[in-house]
């Protein structure tokens, strides 16, 4: 429902034509060349006689879409109902709210909520500009050679598993890794950071960043390539030097991407890492690295709880679509532009 | 003057970004400085991205008791290629990674399948219903079932300890089905009304005509989806129970996590409870070993791809 308007937004507008008026049936190229979208009033039977085999491309990605992505939507209702494992999946008997009372009722659920909060914060509030900022020291760059290295390599980290990211966290951070080796050298002691419910977030964050940052600033790269020139020549005839030319033409320039990524970004705000701190956390760090999505991961596939996790699990994904429709509303009302 | 120099400039544009043309106008003294900066940040920036794996190799050739006195940073100490044997020689890595090829093969070509259908489809503009079915779609993008229902669903289907469960739900990426939309979209139609007139059905036409000439985005999405099916781990994680089943990323997040895991029936019962540096680091190298020697290639992909997908998503 949601993407409705998005999704129409990227094609001609439909206009209302009375049935009758086309020819049935013309060649595709002839029809788009018209005004008018007859394809709005062509019967179904129609369309499916002529195009049956289009059609027919669509029915396994369809029964895909159905099965394993809006079944499991269907599948929340296990949320409301009491679920036994082998039982159906829907769930064999109402209990109404239970479920949520149940969470909300949970201090320790509102602790994974506070820390899903914090993390989602910092990595919005410190992730976010990054590739921003090394999009244009890039873009400061007079060799081409250079600068393409320097992307290169920058974007290497973003192909690695989740599961070597974790690895070399681990190695680097450990008792003898690098960081300890640098902690000693200006006359520390060594630390456990793995251990030490203090550091998760900066670890999280440092790891995050070293992973998406080259990877982030391909977009606002291509942007940048979109600027008009003329509005520098005109911004330095003006007098202004490389700072203001970068104030007031560069960023204006790159705002709408800057935007549409910051919807993207709030929306998925609650569903940080899941899979990264699943891997680097334990029961030591919990304090700060249990999550929203890592708690109903214990919950429901460790504890066999389904419904209570399926419960969380619900109320963490309609605060994300909260937040980017939210998003997406403010930013088309603010600065006009969104993402439908 | 200031017209002459204007001139000049616009004579002088060629390149994508008019700052070469900042040497007709002197530099600001801190101008300068801030390039020389630049260059130093950046080049501190590419070491801080390689570091991580320098390290990683340097370890993975060192012998252990260097690295456990913390010795090893960029190069290997006490240089031996003996933990590369000593993995190597594990049956069950190699059981893994023989998996993770097994899951990426048939996963790609599942996916290639799928999304090629729906994409090719989707990009034919005079569809009725078009228009539904791309937001049925897209708006599994915004919104999901959640872990658990999906969850209970793989296991009722009774894809738990098969191929089926990795492969299957992960078949279309919507990402992926906008960016080939896109690609198709922007075809000549001309070729497909020849087709048409020429007597060439839809699968005709698809197969004949549009397939061949879209070996490009055709390679984009063979190396989208074998990356991430080479990458991932969750799925084999939750619904594989055997060892023998797991990809090799399931394997080394078993090392990493010091085998706290070893729950699988007729394994091998108590494994050691700390998995030494080394052989981590060989089992990391060796699991990224296929990426980083088709990362040249990958890369400039990759990157065309996502652009394609930003600009029409």
């Amino acid at each position: 429902m949601s993407a409705h308007p998005g999704v129409a937004a990227l094609e001609p507008p439909i206009t209302e034509v009375t049935p009758g008026d086309e020819p049935p049936a013309t060649r595709p190229r002839r029809r788009r060349k018209r005004a008018t979208n007859p394809h709005a009033q062509i019967s179904w039977r129609t369309a499916l006689r002529r195009d049956w085999q289009l059609y027919s491309l669509l029915v396994l990605p369809l029964v895909f879409l159905a099965i394993f992505r809006y079944l499991p939507m269907a599948g929340n209702v296990i949320a409301f109902r009491r679920f036994r494992p082998g039982g159906s999946i829907f769930g064999e008997e109402w209990v109404g709210l239970r479920y949520f009372e149940m969470f909300i009722n949970d201090a320790k659920f509102w602790q994974v909520f506070q820390n899903t909060v914090i993390l989602g914060g910092l990595s919005l509030l410190i992730i976010f500009p990054l590739p921003i900022i090394l999009a244009l020291l890039l873009n400061e760059l007079r060799s081409a050679k250079f600068k393409r290295v320097v992307q290169t390599i920058s974007y290497l980290p973003h192909f690695m598993s989740i599961v070597i990211v974790a690895g070399i966290v681990f190695q680097l951070f450990s008792m003898q890794g690098t960081v300890n080796q640098i902690v000693e050298a200006i006359g520390g002691d060594p630390i456990s950071f793995m251990q030490r419910p203090d550091w998760f977030r900066t670890i999280y964050i440092s790891s995050e960043a070293w992973q998406t940052v080259g990877w982030g600033t391909i977009l606002y790269l291509a942007a940048l390539t979109q600027i008009d020139h003329t509005l520098y020549e005109a911004a330095r005839i003006d007098g202004a030097n490389r700072w203001k030319q970068t104030w007031h033409v560069t960023l204006p320039g790159i705002r709408p991407t800057m935007i549409t990524l910051l919807i993207l970004n709030i929306g998925s705000f609650m569903a940080v890492g899941f899979e990264k701190v699943l891997l680097l956390y334990n029961p030591l760090t919990y304090p700060t690295a249990d999550v929203i999505s890592t708690y109903l991961y214990r919950i429901g596939i460790v504890s066999s709880n389904f419904s209570y996790a399926t419960a969380i699990g619900l109320f963490e994904s309609i605060i994300g679509l909260t937040l980017i429709l939210s998003a997406n509303a403010l930013s088309r009302r603010l600065v006009g532009t969104s993402l439908w | 003057m200031v017209t002459t120099q204007a001139s000049e400039l616009a004579d002088k544009i060629t390149e994508p970004y008019p700052i070469r043309n900042a040497t007709l106008l002197k530099d600001s003294r801190g101008y300068t400085t801030f390039r020389v900066v630049n260059i130093i940040v950046l080049f501190l920036i590419m070491f801080v991205t390689l570091y991580p794996f320098i390290n990683i190799v340097a370890q993975s050739f060192s012998s252990e008791g260097f690295i456990n006195s913390g010795q090893v940073n960029l190069y290997p100490r006490g240089f031996n290629v003996e933990t590369y044997k000593t993995v190597m020689a594990d049956s069950m890595f190699w059981t893994n990674y023989r998996n993770t090829v097994v899951y990426t093969v048939v996963g790609t070509v599942i996916a290639l399948v799928m999304t090629t259908m729906f994409a090719y489809a989707l990009s034919k503009k005079h569809l009725k219903g078009r228009n539904g079915f791309i937001l049925i779609a897209v708006f599994t993008m915004f919104f999901n079932g959640g872990l658990i229902p999906n969850y209970v669903l793989i296991n009722a289907l009774g894809f738990k300890n098969t191929l089926w469960a990795i492969v299957i739900p992960n078949a279309i990426s919507i990402f992926n089905l906008l960016v080939m939309k896109a690609f198709f979209e922007n075809m000549p139609e001309e070729l497909e009304e020849a087709a048409a007139i020429d007597g060439l059905s839809t699968y005709g036409t698809l197969f004949r005509i549009v397939l061949p000439l879209s070996k490009a985005v055709i390679a984009t999405m063979t190396l989208f989806y074998a990356v991430s099916f080479w990458n991932s781990w969750f799925a084999a994680f939750l619904y594989m129970d055997k060892r023998e089943l797991y990809p090799v990323t399931v394997y080394l997040r078993n090392l990493i996590k010091g085998a706290e895991t070893a729950t699988s029936v007729g394994g091998a019962g108590a494994e050691v409870s700390a998995v030494a540096a080394n052989i981590q680091s060989v089992t990391m190298v060796l699991t990224v070993l296929p990426i980083i020697m088709l990362y040249p290639f990958i890369q400039k992909y990759f990157v065309s791809g996502v652009m394609l997908g930003a600009v029409k998503g």
